[in-house]
């Protein structure tokens, strides 16, 4: 209700009419619990937004603690594409100020991937400049398989990854197997992440 | 010194004694001094705002004013938190504070300050209040004291909230009526959200400053330092991303980084301007006086400033979200038998007509009680779907129940009756009201 088509003669009569029923609550024996804290909105939307997940078998969701629903653990085990068979845990941290902020990603093994760096940071549009309040987990969880399904050279964090997909896609396609068997890519050695 | 009379103040008096065109039918001089004097007000935040609303409080006749801050004085703050001396630096805000208006503005008021959080203080503490003014720089501050407020006009003790906050040469004002006019939850997904820089620009093409100290801040810290979390409050943490910043910026000839500039981003500052704090503390305590003493009407409900680009300003009435998460759905009250399990309370408010629940999930503030899913979570929480819900929770605790069905949620506040062993023929549940 707008306050424009209620006095304040009304809003106080209101507002004592309120307190009436209250006390009268009261009376009947109903007590406040007075030190039960509050449910805040961001528990509420991310309650909602982890139960309602409408996931694909090949995204998996682990929790340490099952009273807290702000940091899991995300598996994506690709079933397609260049990084099928290999499993790929991402540590996943959702703030207070949900959805205000997006959740954080990392990649959790050294993985060889034009889109995630060797410390894990991961370039994802909607995890940071496109993230909006209206988007769910659900599109992040997607939007990080989509990664592994269609890396994409145009938005390089691991440069000599993404430069060798955009030069030759086949045998980029045999570094990726090899650097999952954790083998040497370069100078660099990648962690084994085949599915067992 | 004679005490002090709204009526008779120079200030204050004129708006109190004459009647203004749109005021309540009901309103006399008398109601306005006599509300202002027995109003208790609590005032978040005694910072950049806070300072200027506490001191424009105590002009405007208010006498019973508490003062929340969990923040201690930085030598920065000194040049537009005008309650604050060199040598507080270190103390209080919320104690400074109030000692410097006791002492030097209005002698007979009592300011009382809490250092602290707001959420140290129980719900009870905030019933309270005749009104609560925000001067806030946290989101996550504001959320809580919303849904607080939300929750005890639910019950039924309606303390209305003036919020007021600004960015550099911009700010608002904005008066929320818990459960009566819309919420600072309901306009959630209005607010800006924070400026960022994709990751791959910052790690290969930078072009600002920003993307440099950002590089410096978000990937080469937890390059070099995987154990160490930085702390944007330690001057040496500071100092190396600046550091590190400048020399990028140098390699890919960008100017601009500076000391202050980094401190910004990486504390996601925006400068405060102690005119733009000015304003808006003088509309929210416009606000505040309006309503108590009801002597005019008050802002309905939003009210935008903004100096940067000459002078703009403009009211508009944000509309209460019918699914907003806090104040679309308040606690409802059900009675149940002392015997029944978690399983018997989901199934009785499954079938209610007016819910329709489905799949139901259930928490309370800390715990989880039953989560349908992920599979992981759905069974480790089935054990206490066979559990005596009194074991669960305590008598009146509030429960939370999100589901596909509903558009938002469900919040209960559950009583128990009767006895706690089961009748030895209750397969029916008719006993329940
Ligand atoms: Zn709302």
């Amino acid at each position: 209700m707008a306050l424009t088509s209620i006095t304040f003669h009304e809003l106080h009569h209101k507002m004592l009419a309120l307190k009436k029923k209250r006390e009268q609550q009261q009376l009947n024996g109903g007590n406040s619990n007075t030190s039960a804290r509050v449910i805040s909105g961001a528990q509420i939307r991310v309650q909602k937004d982890v139960t309602e997940l409408e996931l694909p078998p090949t995204i998996e969701l682990q929790f340490d603690n099952p009273n807290d629903l702000l940091h899991f653990t995300v598996t994506i085990k690709p079933a397609d594409g260049l990084y099928k068979g290999g499993v790929f845990p991402f540590s996943c941290e959702i703030s207070e100020d949900y959805p205000i902020k997006p959740p954080k990603f990392l990649c959790i093994p050294k993985i060889y991937h034009p889109n995630i760096d060797l410390e894990g940071n991961v370039c994802l549009n909607i995890l940071r400049e496109d993230w909006k309040p209206i988007l769910s987990l659900t599109s992040i969880l997607l939007g990080l398989q989509i990664l592994f399904l269609e890396p994409n050279p145009n938005d390089p964090l691991n440069k000599e990854a993404a430069t060798e997909l955009a030069r030759d896609r086949h045998k980029f396609s045999t570094l990726v197997k090899r650097s999952m068997l954790g083998g040497y890519v370069g100078e660099v050695r990648y962690d084994q992440v085949l599915r067992r | 010194m004679a005490a002090f009379s709204p009526l008779t103040d120079p200030s204050i008096g004129p708006s109190l004694r004459s009647r203004g065109p749109f005021a309540d039918p009901d309103y006399t001089p008398e109601f306005g001094s006599d509300s202002i004097s027995e109003s208790k007000i609590l005032v978040i935040g005694a910072g950049g705002l806070g300072c200027e609303i506490l001191k424009n409080l105590v002009l405007s006749g208010f006498r019973d004013i508490h003062v929340i801050d969990m923040d201690t004085i930085d030598v920065s703050n000194l040049n537009r938190q005008f309650l604050f001396r060199k040598e507080d630096v270190g103390r209080s805000k919320a104690i400074a504070a109030s000692e410097f208006v006791m002492r030097r503005i209005r002698r007979g008021v009592r300011i009382t300050p809490y250092f602290g959080k707001i959420q140290d203080k129980p719900k009870e503490y905030y019933r309270g209040f005749t009104l609560v003014i925000c001067g806030l720089d946290s989101v996550e501050a504001r959320r809580w004291i919303n849904a607080t407020l939300v929750d005890l006009a639910a019950e039924g003790d309606i303390v209305p909230m003036v919020d007021g906050g600004t960015e550099g040469f911009r700010g608002q004002t904005r008066v929320i009526i818990p459960t009566i006019s819309s919420c600072y939850e309901c306009s959630l997904d209005l607010l800006p959200t924070k400026r960022t820089f994709p990751v791959c620009t910052i790690a290969n093409t930078p072009r600002l400053p920003e993307h440099c100290i950002e590089w410096a801040h978000q990937l080469l810290w937890p390059k070099n330092f995987p154990q160490r979390k930085f702390d944007a409050d330690l001057e040496q943490h500071v100092d190396w991303i600046y550091d590190q910043a400048l020399f990028r910026a140098n390699e890919f000839g960008i100017e601009g980084v500076t000391r202050s500039l980094t401190l910004g981003v990486v504390k996601n500052i925006v400068p405060a301007i102690a005119s733009t704090n000015a304003i808006i503390a003088a509309s929210c305590c416009n606000e505040a006086f309006k309503f108590v003493t009801s002597c005019n009407p008050v802002l309905d409900n939003y009210m935008m400033y903004s100096g940067d680009q000459s002078v703009y300003s403009y009211s508009f009435c944000l509309e209460k979200k019918p699914d907003c998460p806090v104040c679309g759905s308040l606690a409802q009250d059900l009675t149940v038998p002392r015997f029944f399990t978690l399983q018997e309370l989901l199934d009785l408010v499954a079938e209610k007509p007016k819910f329709q629940l489905k799949a139901p999930s259930v928490a309370t503030s800390d715990r989880n009680l039953y989560l349908r899913f992920p599979e992981q979570l759905e069974t480790l929480t089935r054990p206490n779907l066979e559990l005596k819900l009194i074991d669960l929770i305590s008598e009146s605790e509030e429960l939370l129940i999100t589901d596909r069905s509903l558009p938002l949620s469900l919040k209960l506040r559950v009583r128990f009756t009767g006895d706690s062993e089961r009748p030895k023929d209750s397969g029916n549940l008719s006993l329940i009201r």
